[in-house]
């Protein structure tokens, strides 16, 4: 009996040296995702495998909000990050600041050698201010204007005299409406301004900051005057169904509804239109470019090391699978139809199809186009921030609680604040 | 089998009926001190160290830089922390008061004339409260909703009748996008919600109230108002006051309802940012983790200075005419 304490310490030492010896040979990483990227994930890992039979990938899957605080807690704490992590646009300068996730332009990664493949702009957005890199980027949403074809025709108004600039796209609109009664020609006016603050930026102009982090918005900065200009018309012809945000119960409703002329967004839009949101509208949905001419985007995911990953170069190998490997950029479009970063995937045939929901139109070819044109954009630490201040102020002018100088002044006021 | 052990070896070591009688109740009670350590007092003690520093949650904990005050200086100077408070002011009077003027006189009702039906009575009233945050975003975004709103639809329904359909808007009324009316649909949700909650409270406390009060005022030819006024009215002020401090510490730290129904917004001009609103958006949006604690601290001076208020100005004399 007395000896049987160090049987047991035998047993297990001998246990954990068998367990050892397997995992050396096999490694498993985990990736943690949101939907639908897990289901781009779950697609590519029978490729990967035939490639790194040794790689076992756990995929952890939370819903969008919950992976992201999730994924800020274990920055954090400093525990309990995947291997891998997916990080949204959104959420990318965010968890770029600190040293939480691995700088993947340095040696062994040198992501940079990659740029020259990927649209142009997505590598900025990943990249901080002092030129670290955090995060791959994987899919991309290029900017369209969605508009009812149905509605346009029935008042004698042409796509491209539409959107042949911002002051048309208003004066057609309202064509629309007279000939559609009860309808709106955009969900909400705010909309027209985000679109403009966003494009036609000078070289060294972030959004909100320049370089040396001098704050932009200021009623001296034509962007946002003409922005908030725009909008205010918008508003005040009544063109717009004051839905507020995307995905808000007003917008969803006036979708599913079938009242909305136009709408502005990224490409994904159309798999939200025709598996829930305008399910009924299929055929009459049709695709263009942005109004005026211009380019901007609408989200886009990345895929991340944290710097507490045990596992970084296996967790660099799935990702340069998940990024760099032309058929599974392929293969992710068709899964999800999420628009690849990378350049080379763009050329697939499939780009050529006609989209079934856009009645046959060959929609991608536009959207390629567009992500082709987009502007990278320098990103700030503090752009949440002030992003909510000018939201804030176009907010006021769009109900008329303020005329644009003012407001425009005050946010102005309200960054400098934050921007010290 | 414990008897001869002990006695065949005493004093060797504290035996087990020691161990139980000595030790054992703190491991039993444990727990719930290690969650409350744990739980409790680390995180409140941790956001007051958090207040001083300067911390961006995501880039580890050994980045926190400290910075004294200045994350309570930058919330006194912030605007938008002083227009947080005012609604959060508003929106806890606004929804603060009927719930009171509607849960004392219901309680009242059910206690005096629905004595069979008090059960169920009770238990409709007090559903929301228990209601899922998540299932009550969705019918009230159906009921104020501008364009497809039921609320809406009955308003315009009622302006098209002759005589009193002027006293209705002819316009369709914009509840969670214009600024004049999202404090008042904040409102009422809350009152909705709450109501029931206060009224079981009044409820319990008419309960306590001795029948033979009711009694003797009756055979003194008392009304029912004047049983009201004078009888049950005074001796319910211990639980008007609890219920009222209850109000007063939920309404200030009103969170959920102002959240869900401005899609996390604030809604048009921002008026149904509330302070805890303010405090989750700095944290969670900003990555502002020091300022964030600073705020949660300012506000709960307020709370407390308002409490202490309200206990001097009437919970003192109320509980006091319990002597």
């Amino acid at each position: 009996m007395r000896n049987l304490p160090r049987l047991t310490l035998a047993l297990s030492i001998a246990l954990t040296a068998a367990l050892g010896s397997a995992s050396a040979q096999k490694t498993t990483i985990t990736v943690g995702v949101f939907p639908d990227l897990d289901s781009v994930v779950k697609a590519a890992l029978p490729g990967f495998n035939k490639l790194y039979p040794n790689i076992t990938v756990k995929i952890n899957s939370l819903a969008y909000a919950d992976h992201h605080t999730a994924l800020t807690t274990a920055l954090s704490t400093g525990k309990g990050a995947s291997d891998v992590v997916a990080v949204d646009f959104g959420y990318v300068a965010r968890f770029a600041e600190g040293n939480g996730l691995v700088d993947i332009s340095k040696a062994p990664y040198n992501a940079g050698q990659f740029r020259s493949q990927f649209i142009a702009y997505t590598y900025p957005q990943a990249m901080t201010q002092d030129g670290r890199m955090v995060g791959m980027p994987t899919d991309i949403g290029p900017g369209a204007m969605f508009y009812r074809s149905d509605m346009l025709k029935k008042a004698g108004v042409s796509p491209a005299a539409m959107n042949a600039s911002w002051e048309s796209y208003i004066s057609n609109g309202k064509k629309v409406l007279a000939a559609n009664p009860g309808t709106f020609l955009i969900p909400d006016a705010g909309e027209a301004a985000q679109i403009i603050i966003r494009t036609g930026l000078k070289s060294g102009e972030g959004l909100y900051f320049d370089k040396n982090n001098n704050v932009l918005v200021d009623p001296a900065n034509p962007r946002y005057v003409r922005a908030f200009t725009i909008a205010k018309q918008i508003r005040d012809a009544k063109l717009d169904a004051r839905a507020g945000s995307a995905f808000s119960p007003e917008w969803t409703t006036a979708f599913q509804k079938g009242n909305l002329a136009t709408e502005f967004s990224g490409a994904w839009l159309v798999g939200h239109m025709q598996n829930w949101l305008a399910k009924d509208f299929s055929g009459k949905w049709a695709s263009q470019q942005l109004p005026g001419n211009t380019y901007a985007s609408w989200g886009g995911s990345f895929y991340a090391i944290p710097q507490q990953s045990q596992h970084k170069t296996e967790a660099w190998a799935l990702i340069k699978y998940l990024t760099t490997n032309k058929d599974q950029q392929v293969l992710a479009f068709k899964t999800t139809g999420a628009f690849p970063a990378l350049r080379a995937a763009g050329n697939d045939p499939v780009f050529n199809e006609g989209v079934p929901y856009l009645n046959g139109q060959k929609a991608r070819v536009l959207w390629r186009q567009a992500a082709l044109k987009i502007q990278p954009l320098d990103v700030n630490k503090l752009d949440p921030i002030a992003e909510q201040i000018v939201n804030d102020a176009l907010s006021s002018v769009l109900d008329g609680s303020k005329d644009i100088t003012t407001a425009l002044t005050d946010a102005k006021n309200l960054i400098a604040r934050r921007a010290r | 089998m414990q008897a001869t052990l002990k006695s065949a070896k005493p004093r060797r070591k504290p035996s087990w009926s020691d161990f139980q009688r000595r030790y054992a109740p703190y491991i039993f009670i444990s727990p719930f001190f290690i969650l409350f350590f744990a739980f409790g007092l680390f995180p409140i003690l941790f956001n007051a160290f958090l207040s001083f520093h300067q911390w961006q949650p995501g880039t580890g904990l050994g980045d926190m830089k400290f910075v004294g005050l200045r994350n309570y200086t930058d919330n006194l100077t912030d605007p938008t922390f002083w227009l947080s408070l005012k609604n959060t002011a508003i929106l806890a009077l606004m929804s603060g008061l009927p719930q009171h003027l509607i849960a004392i006189p219901l309680a009242f009702a059910i206690q005096g004339g629905l004595r069979r039906m008090q059960n169920l009575v009770t238990a409709v009233y007090f559903l929301p409260y228990i209601t899922s945050i998540v299932a009550i975003s969705v019918i009230f975004f159906t009921l104020f909703s501008w364009q497809y709103g039921v609320i809406n639809s009955v308003l315009n329904a009622l302006h098209g009748l002759p005589l009193i359909g002027a006293l209705f808007p002819a316009e369709k009324i914009n509840w969670l996008g214009e600024k004049e009316y999202v404090q008042s649909a904040v409102a009422m949700v809350v009152v909705w919600r709450y109501t029931g909650w206060n009224m079981l409270l009044y409820l319990s406390g008419l309960q306590a109230i001795p029948r033979e009060l009711y009694e003797a005022a009756s055979v003194d030819g008392a009304t029912r108002a004047q049983q009201f006024r004078y009888i049950t009215l005074p001796l319910l002020r211990p639980i008007m006051f609890i219920a009222v401090t209850l109000s007063l510490i939920g309404g200030l730290q009103l969170f959920e309802e102002p959240f869900i129904l401005t899609n996390g917004s604030g809604g048009a001009g921002q008026a149904g940012l509330t302070t805890v609103m303010y405090m989750y958006r700095t944290y969670a949006s900003y990555s502002d983790a020091g300022v964030a604690a600073a705020m949660s601290w300012l506000l709960f001076i307020v709370i407390g200075v308002l409490t202490l208020v309200n206990n001097r100005a009437f919970g003192r004399s109320g509980l006091a005419g319990r002597d």
